[in-house]
């Protein structure tokens, strides 16, 4: 007999199947239209399975002991946590398929699309797959190919260095992660009598305090290290710049979240809290991961590499919360742990919704100029009308500006810390009050690098020929942003049954209370403790209204005519864009303010006539470079004590066969003495 | 029945501030002018203005968009709708509930935001430096405001005005608690940032240079830079009232007779009249800060909020 949760499963599965299985279709057309149309079945599927277990009574449950039994066999349950994240994955699997199918034909002929597709499916399925991992080794297995699919995606242009370098990169710090994670599972598997999520969770009881603070930390380093938590992060504004940027989106959407996602399962499911320090070590990652991340997303020209640095910014806050809620649920306040987690939640939700915009935004950008350098952009609103109005959507979003969804998490947020504050003591106040800090200087620079963002490559006077030559994207690529555009505005209408689902979703890990935040008079959104009220099903029509108000009566009140005349340019006739304000220009105040996060190296070489004369500058040559910190603290020593290591190793590489004999017989002899030994 | 006559008082109190914000802004340039030994213009010359500028052509550069026509109408709409939310007569008022004081930060940055498209969209320099640095300076607000708002928050137990008003008003003496008095501070110094006043910017000055709230709507003509303007006067007067009923909310009216809304329209009207001189003084008094010092300035403001919270916090 199988239940309706199952059949949706065996559909999601099978419509990724069928398009991973275009890939052998004897034409690239139909590779792309069946890729494109599996994807968004296969994500339609786990919508529906993801609102059937959060909605109603129904679970997955699933099990094949006989698959791989050697480690156990696969265990699937989809629980309301996991839920979460597959709606996350698929409610971004749909637009990305709408998206993908046409944006992939400027990949052919240069690459392989057929690869890419299948990889793409791949990865879509291992994502949805690790949400309802039941068992320690189906999570890694699911985990694991989630990393190489997307690691294949991300060197699908593998002719270009910067591709391959991003790749490595990557390939590096998910493995480093990933034994992380194995050697949390490993210590927590000890314990217990099996692999499956439940019975870790039985023995997860009885472990000594020293062992579940080494999970936690292992968790944080090898989920951190996928979600991008600084100073884990250096991969992410690399690698997802370089895949397509359908894939971007779905790297960036979805597939940091499941990092959080790990977390949350490890941290507050599996092992049931922790000790207060846990909560202040993931508020203060999360502080500086959200800090660092906008500061850099902030002097960033590449439009792709922004996205990503500001993927990292929303991290940092969605730990924020997570942090807070860890925290207060150590401190035996479950009301305010709800609120914060479920800050975190809706945050993951949102920033899925307007990340994904922004990225299939930019990849319309790239696809009508062919370049994602923001000095080289400008005018694409009079060019690509459609696509610098989702940007618009996604930047008003993210920024976390009312009436869009990003300013009711951010809002939520701030309440959660705000209740926080109220209820502790003095100690871990302080810690919460610059935790306020943090996030508000958080959302003023967002504001600031998506005025650039958006300002500097939509509007005024193109700044090459590139963008001057601009298209607008066709049908299908255009519908695919508007959908995922669409998602902003409906996210902060529907406020208040997303939460409620949270926090329900909530209830069924670590026995947080589902009551908070409660819902009063229908719309407003009202924390339990009446510490603030606010109403985003309000402030919308209530805007829009004042703004439509406001341009009628003056259309009422005068009709003069508008003339059309040049820019200002100081007498000057004729404007170029050289004139405009760049990326760098709009920047740089706040890379002064902040040049100690940032330590650039700056160069200026004036160049004066041939008598040397001082006072004729024939030309001035300006360079900044940045390196970041986290680059030059962490990396760099230790990337030099590697080529170190190797270089020493090297020796032993003579060339001689002799040397080489003699290490054989020294390894046969050390071996033979293991074995007679044991 | 009281649903309405609330709405309506609401709506009446907004129409007063917009209508009362080009008086704010001639009071404190008479003033000034007053203090600097000149005669100065009427008190109501910003409503000529007003009207020169309806009255007027408006010149658009052909590199603009629609972004460039739609910001000075969301700037204005954001603002008006902030005003909505403010008691400037009774508390609490039926929108209480629809936007906090964090709502109505963000509602203003909105209309910043927008503003700052509408200086880039032209590509003039002017447009993008002025853009850039508004900007900046709200980036660089945005976490000493809300530390203040922490602090009241803790006092009132509510980030909404209506609560933070209302525990003012039953308890007048709270009004001189350290931690109010720190808010206070923390938060008029935001005020003149977020305004675009000396010390941060020089309203008066002609120098595009030194400009910054100027510089970005340099390109902004006719009935455009009419609704720029004076969504700009009605944010300093929303501050204003902001801050004379948040901190000394004295005089408020909490019912709706008569009696209560006349002395809560003077006691209004004379705070307003008192801080808007006091800016008048803070104005001729100092020097404009070099921009890269206005950071060390927000850094105060910050500090100044944090102050506020622990205070706040020990006498929790």
């Amino acid at each position: 007999m199988t239940s309706l949760p199952l059949l949706l499963f065996w559909v999601m599965v099978a419509a990724y199947a069928l398009a991973a299985a275009g890939a052998l279709a004897p034409m690239p057309r139909l590779t792309r239209s069946v890729g494109a149309a599996g994807t968004m079945l296969g994500g339609a599927a786990g919508l529906a399975l993801a609102c059937l277990v959060l909605w109603t009574s129904d679970s997955l449950a699933l099990e094949a002991p006989d698959v791989l039994a050697v480690a156990g066999g696969l265990i699937f349950h989809l629980d309301r946590l996991g839920a979460v994240f597959l709606a996350i994955v698929s409610g971004v699997a749909i637009p990305v398929g709408l998206y993908g199918g046409q944006y992939t034909t400027s990949y052919d002929g240069r690459y392989s699309t057929r690869w890419m597709w299948f990889n793409t499916s791949a990865f879509l399925l291992s994502m949805s797959l690790v949400t309802g991992a039941g068992s320690a080794f189906t999570f890694a297995l699911c985990w694991e190919l989630m990393a190489l699919s997307s690691f294949l995606l991300v060197i699908v242009e593998h002719d270009r260095e910067e591709s391959v370098r991003a790749g490595l990169w990557y390939l590096a710090m998910t493995h480093a992660g990933l034994l992380a994670i194995l050697a949390a599972f490993f210590l927590m598997g000890a314990a217990s009598t099996g692999g499956s999520f439940a019975s870790l969770r039985d023995a997860a009881a009885q472990l000594p305090a020293g062992t579940k603070n080494a999970v936690f930390l292992l968790a944080l380093a090898g989920f951190g290290s996928k979600a991008g938590v600084v100073p884990l992060h250096v991969w992410l504004p690399r690698a997802h710049p370089a895949a397509p940027s359908h894939v971007s989106a779905l790297m960036s959407a979805a597939m940091v979240k499941l990092g959080i996602y790990g977390l949350l399962r490890v941290c507050l499911d599996l092992l049931g809290g922790g000790p207060t320090w846990w909560g202040t070590l993931v508020i203060l990652c999360g502080a500086g991961t959200a800090l660092t991340g906008v500061l850099y997303a902030l002097v960033e020209d590449d439009l792709k590499r922004l996205l990503a640095y500001s993927t990292v910014e929303n991290v940092g806050l969605i730990l924020l919360g997570t942090g807070a809620g860890l925290l207060f649920r150590s401190l035996g306040e479950p009301a305010a742990a709800t609120l914060a987690f479920a800050a975190a939640l809706l945050h993951a939700v949102n920033h899925a919704a307007f990340k994904t915009t922004l990225f299939l935004g930019a990849g319309s950008i790239i696809h009508a100029t062919g370049t994602r350098n923001m000095n080289l952009l400008g005018g694409l609103i009079k060019r690509a009308p459609w696509t610098s109005a989702v940007i618009l959507v996604g930047a008003l979003a993210i920024a976390a500006l009312p009436p869009l969804n990003g300013f009711v998490s951010e809002w939520l947020l701030f309440q959660a810390f705000l209740s926080g504050v109220a209820r502790s003591q003095a100690s871990m106040a302080a810690l919460l009050t610059l935790g306020v800090g943090a996030i508000a200087l958080t959302g003023g620079l967002a504001a600031a690098t998506f005025v650039k963002a958006f300002g500097i490559s939509c509007l005024a006077i193109p700044r090459s020929p590139a963008a001057a030559g601009a298209h607008e994207s066709p049908g299908l690529m255009k519908a695919g942003m508007v959908l995922a555009a669409a998602y902003c505005p409906l996210l902060a209408v529907f406020t208040i049954p997303v939460l409620s689902t949270l926090t329900g979703a909530l209830a069924t890990v670590g026995g947080l209370p589902a009551a908070e935040p409660s819902v009063a008079i229908g719309v407003t959104v009202k924390t339990g403790h009446s510490m603030g009220a606010m109403s985003p099903v309000v402030i919308l029509p209530v805007l829009a209204g004042a703004i439509a108000l406001t341009w009628m009566l003056v259309r009422l009140a005068s009709r003069r005519p508008v003339h059309s005349g040049d820019t200002w340019g100081c007498g000057r006739i004729g404007q170029t864009p050289r004139m405009e304000y760049t990326s760098a220009a709009f920047a740089e105040p706040l890379r002064r303010v902040f040049s100690e996060m940032y330590r650039p190296t700056e160069d200026t070489a004036v160049g004066t006539t041939r008598d040397a004369s001082p006072y004729y500058i024939q030309s001035v040559t300006y360079q900044a470079r940045l390196h970041p910190w986290f680059q030059r603290a962490v990396y760099d020593p230790l990337i030099a004590a590697v080529e170190a290591v190797a270089g020493r190793t090297r020796r032993l590489q003579s060339g001689s066969v002799n040397a080489y004999l003699t290490y054989m017989v020294l390894a046969l002899i050390v071996l033979l003495g293991i074995v007679i030994g044991f | 029945m009281i649903a309405i006559t609330g709405v309506a008082i609401e709506i009446g109190q907004a129409l007063l501030v917009l209508l009362l914000a080009p008086a704010v802004v001639g009071l404190i340039r008479w003033v000034k002018a007053r203090l600097q030994n000149r005669r100065g213009a009427p008190v109501w010359q910003p409503y000529a203005e007003l009207r020169k500028l309806f009255g007027k052509d408006m010149v658009v550069s052909p590199n603009a968009s629609w972004i460039f026509h739609a910001a000075p109408f969301v700037v204005f709409g954001t603002t008006v709708v902030v005003s909505l939310l403010v008691p400037v007569l009774i508390t609490p008022l039926p929108f209480n509930d629809v936007a906090d004081l964090f709502a109505l930060v963000y509602l203003l940055l909105l209309g910043t935001f927008a503003l700052a498209l509408g200086g880039l969209d032209p590509g003039s320099s002017f447009g993008g430096m002025g853009s850039s640095r508004e900007m900046t300076i709200a980036a660089l607000s945005e976490p000493a405001i809300a530390l203040a708002i922490l602090s009241l928050a803790l006092a009132a137990g509510s980030t909404n005005l209506g609560e933070m008003a209302a525990r003012t008003v039953a308890n007048p003496s709270a009004a001189l608690s350290p931690g109010h008095v720190l808010a206070f501070a923390a938060l008029f110094i935001v005020m003149l940032a977020e305004t675009g006043r000396l010390p941060v910017d020089n309203p008066a000055t002609h120098l595009e240079l030194t400009m910054v709230h100027e510089a970005m709507i340099l390109e902004y003509s006719g009935r455009h830079l009419a609704l720029v303007e004076w969504a700009s006067w009605l944010k300093l007067t929303v501050f204003l009232v902001l801050a004379a009923n948040l901190f000394v909310p004295w005089g408020l009216a909490t019912s709706l007779t008569p009696g209560a809304l006349a002395i809560a329209a003077i006691s209004t009207l004379a705070k307003v009249a008192v801080l808007a001189v006091a800016i008048a003084i803070l104005e001729t008094r100092i020097a404009k800060l070099r921009l890269f010092r206005v950071p060390e300035l927000l850094a105060v403001s910050f500090v100044l909020g944090l102050l506020a919270v622990a205070s706040s916090f020990s006498v929790r």
